[in-house]
């Protein structure tokens, strides 16, 4: 218990240090879009794929259950409510901690191993300005922007299932939905818990990254951390929100 | 660099200093001193506390008391600003090269010039080309450093370490894991840029051998002390047991062969448990 306590102050101490250092120079600008390519852009896959099938499966589960209560046409209206609410911010965080937060890990655990930190210490470079800054403001930006593509894709994939497997029209579903689902109540709210779930995605897999034991165990181990704290985090943080938003 | 100026006659100064890390005394009163615009060798067994000597001269490391003063100034009384101004005029070169993987060779080298001056960008090619010429690696400038062999990686680091043009170059371990050629190189090339930039290097090694083409002034640590300082030559003459050993890679002596161990016919004779 005290010692899961300390962890978490240095990693508090950590995010003071790192927000103390902010800088915005035309070096720093360029070097967050290099990483919001490689941490964001090149998760695309993932997050399209899972984001399609997700939809899929359950608009798939929504019509089986609700056609038992003759209620079919609200499953538009579930789909829409269970993705903006809950599962598209929740799932793209998790997704994103085991794609790009891992990669970030892993990148800032090695150039301590190979020493590539504190040769750039030793050349007067901040690396916590250089390297960590750019990854965690790319991770903070990335998450949200994913969460939106995530959602787009299951949508299009509960729509896919109703018009081709189910048989129903476009107009019916999306008309449905748009009754029932309000921007600011219901996407927005959504889109909060995105931003909040993309700082704690982007501060962890830095923290765990630049905390590394200078040692291929001490790597591997970082990575593992990013992912279960993450997902740990972000469902904590779920409830607490919806907690307090609904 | 804003602290006081404590000028010695000689560039770096250690002045008894003493550090423990761990619980382990590492350097005990430790005085040393290290002339200007030479190459200067410090040798020593493994876990003397060599490398732990460059560390308190670029400041990632403070003496628990004493002080280490380079070229007039106390390096740990320096502000993070002085510090950092400090670190700019000096060149390191660590073990294992550390190039940062995701640049190429160019980048690698125009990276602190980038960082630290407002050349254009012209210029700074036309520098970064003229350091990997001095190294002999101009035609691998947009290499990334995976592509290159261990040698050519230390070059290149070497390179990347002089481009602000520092006065005290350090190198650790210059020549370990380097097949005959590159070693003869990286001899070449660290006494050559110490005599044309007005340098002062300063070389960890345990290579004897190199040490006697390479170093004006070696010195030996151990024991949290320097030991013995003196030209190479005079060093191999020295009858001193330690240095005798170190110098004629004798593998008993001072410095024991075997690690601290029990009787080893009481540890062959007793059970399996002492060890488990």
């Amino acid at each position: 218990m005290r010692e899961g306590l300390v962890k978490i102050g240095r990693a508090v101490v950590f995010l003071g240090q790192l927000f103390s250092r902010v800088r915005a120079t035309p070096l720093q600008a360029r070097e967050t879009l290099r990483q919001i390519y490689y941490a964001g852009a090149r998760s695309l896959v993932i997050i399209v794929t899972c984001g399609f099938f997700v939809g899929l499966v359950l608009t798939l589960q929504t019509y089986d259950t609700l056609t038992r209560f003759g209620a079919a046409d609200a499953a538009s209206t579930v789909l829409a409510l269970s993705l903006f609410r809950e599962l598209g911010p929740v799932l793209t965080a998790i997704l994103f901690a085991g794609r790009a937060g891992t990669s970030i890990t892993a990148e800032i655990g090695l150039m301590r191993a190979t020493e590539q930190l504190d040769a750039m210490d030793l050349m007067a470079i901040d690396p916590m300005e250089r390297i960590v800054q750019p990854r965690f403001l790319a991770s903070l930006i990335a998450v949200p922007a994913l969460t939106v593509i995530f959602n787009l894709m299951a949508l299009l994939g509960g729509i896919f299932f109703a018009v081709f497997v189910m048989g129903n029209d476009v107009i019916s579903f999306w008309g449905n939905m748009q009754a029932s689902v309000e921007l600011g109540r219901d996407f927005l709210h959504g889109m909060g818990k995105a931003v909040g779930f993309g700082f704690l995605a982007a501060w962890l897999a830095v923290y765990f990254g630049w905390s590394a034991r200078a040692t291929s165990e001490g790597v591997a181990l970082a990575t593992t951390q990013t992912v279960i704290a993450t997902a740990i985090a972000v469902l904590i943080l779920d409830f607490v929100l919806s907690a307090f938003m609904l | 660099m804003t602290s006081d100026r404590h000028d010695t006659g000689h560039f770096i100064e250690f002045d008894k200093v003493h550090l423990s890390l761990g619980g382990r005394t590492i350097l005990d009163e430790l005085n040393l001193s290290i002339p200007h615009g030479q190459v200067t060798a410090i040798m020593g067994p493994s876990g003397a506390g060599k490398t732990t000597l460059l560390r308190l001269i670029t400041g990632q490391l403070k003496p628990d008391s004493g002080r280490v003063v380079v070229n007039g100034e106390v390096v740990s009384d320096m502000s993070t600003k002085a510090l950092n101004q400090y670190r700019k005029n000096v060149g390191v070169l660590l073990q294992n090269g550390a190039l940062f993987t995701d640049l190429t060779c160019f980048d690698n080298i125009a990276l602190p010039l980038r960082e630290h001056t407002k050349l254009p960008e012209r210029l700074i090619r036309k520098i970064v080309l003229m350091k990997l010429h001095t190294v002999g690696l101009r035609g691998a400038a947009q290499m990334y450093p995976r592509e290159l062999s261990g040698g050519m990686n230390r070059r290149i680091a070497m390179a990347r370490a002089m481009a602000m043009d520092p006065r005290l170059m350090l190198y650790d371990e210059p020549f370990a894991g380097l097949d005959p050629i590159s070693m003869g190189i990286s001899l070449r090339l660290i006494r050559q840029v110490n005599e044309a930039l007005n340098m002062t290097s300063l070389v960890v090694t345990h290579d004897i051998n190199e040490v006697v083409k390479l170093a004006h002034l070696a010195c030996i640590i151990a024991h949290g002390n320097v030991i013995a300082a003196a030209s190479p030559d005079e060093l191999f003459q020295s009858q001193e047991p330690l240095v005798a050993q170190f110098m004629q890679g004798l593998p008993d002596g001072p410095v024991a062969f075997h690690y601290p161990a029990p009787d080893l016919a009481n540890d062959l004779l007793s059970g399996p448990s002492r060890h488990a």
